[in-house]
């Protein structure tokens, strides 16, 4: 099949080069939270070659960036084709991506390689100083490289759809990605005040989470399921606006959550708790929008694993982030479980479900075309696919489970006593060894549904070669 | 979803809906911004206070720790280790001690950089510590353990 048939658009192509990398940056993600699981229990494992804040930092940004990858590709591949027109340039998405992956590789080998402190001292961070906080501690000239990326990317795609056909898909998809880059002009805000700095902090990391990526992921999930169940687009957007206004409604002033305990004033407890309760909803409507567009499908797509990814993504997402949110956001509960292994399940599973899936949903159903396979991988690969699906989420689901046993200890031990009686955090720990052993074995599993999962990629080459149909002679004549 | 409820309907709860809580959020924004130096003691938000920060970020303590609740859970909370280890009289002797002596070296224990801080930078570390722990934080941590 020529790939003019698999899709509509020549530049759809550059999309891929952004899927490969950030499957490669996602391997390396996992190695990382590997050493740290082990790292957990063997406390000097790897010291002082590698401090655990080290590879923390490791694991988390790589986490970002290939998620930034993931979206980015996602938005070259789909915008083309809602907007009806070529991108407006290839090339600069293609000089785009080697900036951001040679910025990016240069930021995780200045983290291993280069003392903290010196890192800082070099970047100028005693000029603009914004590093050294949790998710925002790359150095100054990549937080830079980022916005310069994000720049040309928006300029990019936001050209493409100026000049074509805007759909409620790719109108969504661009306030998110825009909502995306201006939040992050906050990492560049560092207020010598630590309640006024961790105040803003949370504009990045929750608006991003629990706003504006819910924006992207909804738009993500509306393309693929209006690609592969052939329901009519009207009824389709009608449901992508419905979740994003119930997401901004509930996640904007959701953010009080994070406001009860860092000397924000108290009527944080209230907003706070109130309109957090709320967020689960539009993870909720999207498990409903996923499984009744795929039920109320008008063709059979080839492409099972796709709609297995979209169905996976929402639940996903609904267990990690609504259900699992939901566990520690009233201030009452929080006042106990605020930053101990609950968070920390939490985090991991709403990661998990609602970023790394709807990016696997995509690539899932974009990279068959973009190689050129079919609309679909073969039989053969989509099974193998199917098992790195199930063996992750298994993996996650475990790995959130016995993360929350730790909490729920650590809770008890630590957190519910008076003073006096309650235990100290380096004890408790030590009482939590157990949780810690499974949830390194279940890293383990979803390392190995990983490797499943990439090793889909191979099979499908392998196997579309086997499966191809014998040409008459007619056609080879 | 039924036919009366259109595709514009939902468009406009989006727009209208997302303005609104916009605006309430940048309400509360100010009233926030209103209540910190007080709840904060910005008064004494010394010289000091503001190096001692800088340190704290600079060495990625938060890479391990959590302060108020944020950053990570491989070691102990810093937001109360003022009140924790010694308090008024005794915290300016604990902290530099405590940072000289690591790493502890006990093999399997989770282990602490050393940071080769200055005694100037340790007083600085000291002193922001000291200001992070009076912050009004809602009675939070529920004990002294953090
Ligand atoms: C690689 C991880 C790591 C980093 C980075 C780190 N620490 Fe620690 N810190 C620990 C561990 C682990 C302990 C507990 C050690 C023990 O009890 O043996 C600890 C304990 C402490 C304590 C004593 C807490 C108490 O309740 O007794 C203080 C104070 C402290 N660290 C300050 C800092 C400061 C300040 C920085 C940044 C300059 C920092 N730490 C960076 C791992 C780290
Ligand atoms: C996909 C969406 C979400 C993602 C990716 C996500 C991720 C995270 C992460 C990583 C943290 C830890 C932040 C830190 O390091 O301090 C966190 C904290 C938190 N999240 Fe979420 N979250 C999501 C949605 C939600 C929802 C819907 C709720 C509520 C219903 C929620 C409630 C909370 C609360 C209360 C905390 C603070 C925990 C604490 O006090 O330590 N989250 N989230
Ligand atoms: C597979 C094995 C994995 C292991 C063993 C692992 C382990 C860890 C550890 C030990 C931490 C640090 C916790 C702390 O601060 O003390 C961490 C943080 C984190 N990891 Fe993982 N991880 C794994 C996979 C993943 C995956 C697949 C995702 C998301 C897709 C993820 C997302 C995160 C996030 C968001 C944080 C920050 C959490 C927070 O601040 O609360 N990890 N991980
Ligand atoms: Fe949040």
């Amino acid at each position: 099949m020529s790939s003019q048939t698999l899709f509509k658009f020549e530049s759809q192509k550059v999309a891929k080069p952004y899927f490969v990398f950030a499957l490669m940056l996602f391997v390396g993600q996992i190695l990382f939270g590997l050493i740290m699981g082990l790292q957990y229990i063997i406390g000097d494992f790897l010291f002082p070659l590698l401090p655990f804040n080290v590879a923390r930092m490791v694991h988390t940004n790589l986490l970002i960036v290939w998620l930034l990858f993931g979206f980015m590709g996602a938005a070259y591949y789909l915008i083309p084709e809602e907007a009806d027109r070529e991108l407006h340039s290839p090339k600069l998405a293609i000089l785009m991506f080697w900036v951001f992956a040679a910025a990016g590789v240069l930021t995780i080998l200045g983290y291993l390689f280069v003392p903290y402190a010196t890192l800082a001292e070099m970047t100028g961070n005693n000029i603009l100083a914004t590093m050294g906080r949790e998710f925002l501690e790359q150095p100054l000239p990549t937080k830079v490289g980022i916005v310069v990326v994000a720049l040309a990317f928006l300029y990019n795609v936001g050209m493409t759809v100026l000049k074509g056909r805007k759909t409620a898909v790719n109108v969504v998809l661009m306030t998110g990605l825009i909502g995306l880059a201006l939040l992050f002009l906050f990492a560049f805000y560092n207020p010598e005040n630590l309640s006024r700095d961790k105040y803003y902090w949370w504009y990045v990391v929750h608006l991003w989470v629990e706003g504006v990526w819910e924006l992207i992921m909804a738009s993500i999930l509306a393309y693929v399921l209006i690609k592969i169940t052939g329901v009519d687009r009207e009824v389709v957007e009608k449901w992508l606006y419905v979740i994003v206004a119930l997401a901004l409604i509930s996640g904007i002033l959701g953010t009080g959550h994070h406001y009860f305990w860092i000397g924000a004033p108290g009527v944080w407890l209230w907003v706070g708790s109130i309109f957090s309760t709320l967020e689960p909803l539009p993870f909720f409507v999207m498990v409903l929008f996923a499984f009744n567009m795929i039920n109320r499908r008008r063709r059979e797509h080839p492409n099972k694993a796709a709609a297995m990814w979209a169905m996976g993504t929402a639940v996903m997402a609904f267990l990690g982030a609504g259900v699992w949110g939901f566990l520690h956001t009233l201030a009452p509960v929080n006042y106990y479980t605020h930053g101990a292994q609950i968070t920390a399940a939490h985090g991991h599973m709403a990661f998990y479900g609602a970023y790394a899936m709807i990016v696997m949903c995509i690539i899932s159903y974009a990279m068959p075309k973009l190689r050129g396979i079919g609309e679909a991988p073969s039989n053969k690969a989509q099974i193998m696919e199917l098992w790195g699906f199930w063996l992750m989420t298994i993996s996650m689901v475990f790995i959130t489970l016995f993360l929350t046993g730790a909490g729920v200890v650590e809770v008890w031990l630590r957190r519910l006593p008076e003073s006096g009686a309650a235990m100290s955090f380096m004890d408790t720990q030590d009482q939590l060894m157990l949780f810690y052993w499974l949830r390194l074995i279940s890293g383990v599993g979803f390392l190995i549904g990983l490797i499943c999962y990439l090793l889909s990629f191979k099979k499908s080459l392998q196997t579309a070669a086997d499966d191809r149909p014998v040409p008459l002679p007619a056609e080879t004549a | 979803m039924s036919e009366t409820f259109t595709k514009g309907m939902a468009r406009n709860i989006y727009y209208g809906g997302s303005l609104f809580f916009i605006l309430v959020f940048l309400a509360l924004a100010y009233h926030t911004e209103k209540t910190i130096p007080e709840r904060t003691n910005a008064d004494q938000l010394t010289e000091a206070v503001i190096r001692g920060k800088h340190i704290y970020e600079s060495n990625n303590c938060s890479g391990c720790h959590s302060l108020l609740g944020e950053g990570a859970y491989f070691a102990p909370e810093l937001g109360n280790v003022f009140h924790r280890r010694g308090g008024e009289a005794g915290f300016k002797y604990f902290l530099p001690a405590w940072m000289k002596a690591q790493p502890t070296g006990v093999p399997g224990r989770r282990q602490m950089p050393q940071f080769n801080l200055t005694d100037q930078q340790l007083s600085d570390l000291t002193e922001f510590l000291e200001w992070t722990a009076k912050i009004n934080t809602n009675d939070w941590p529920p004990n002294i353990e953090g």
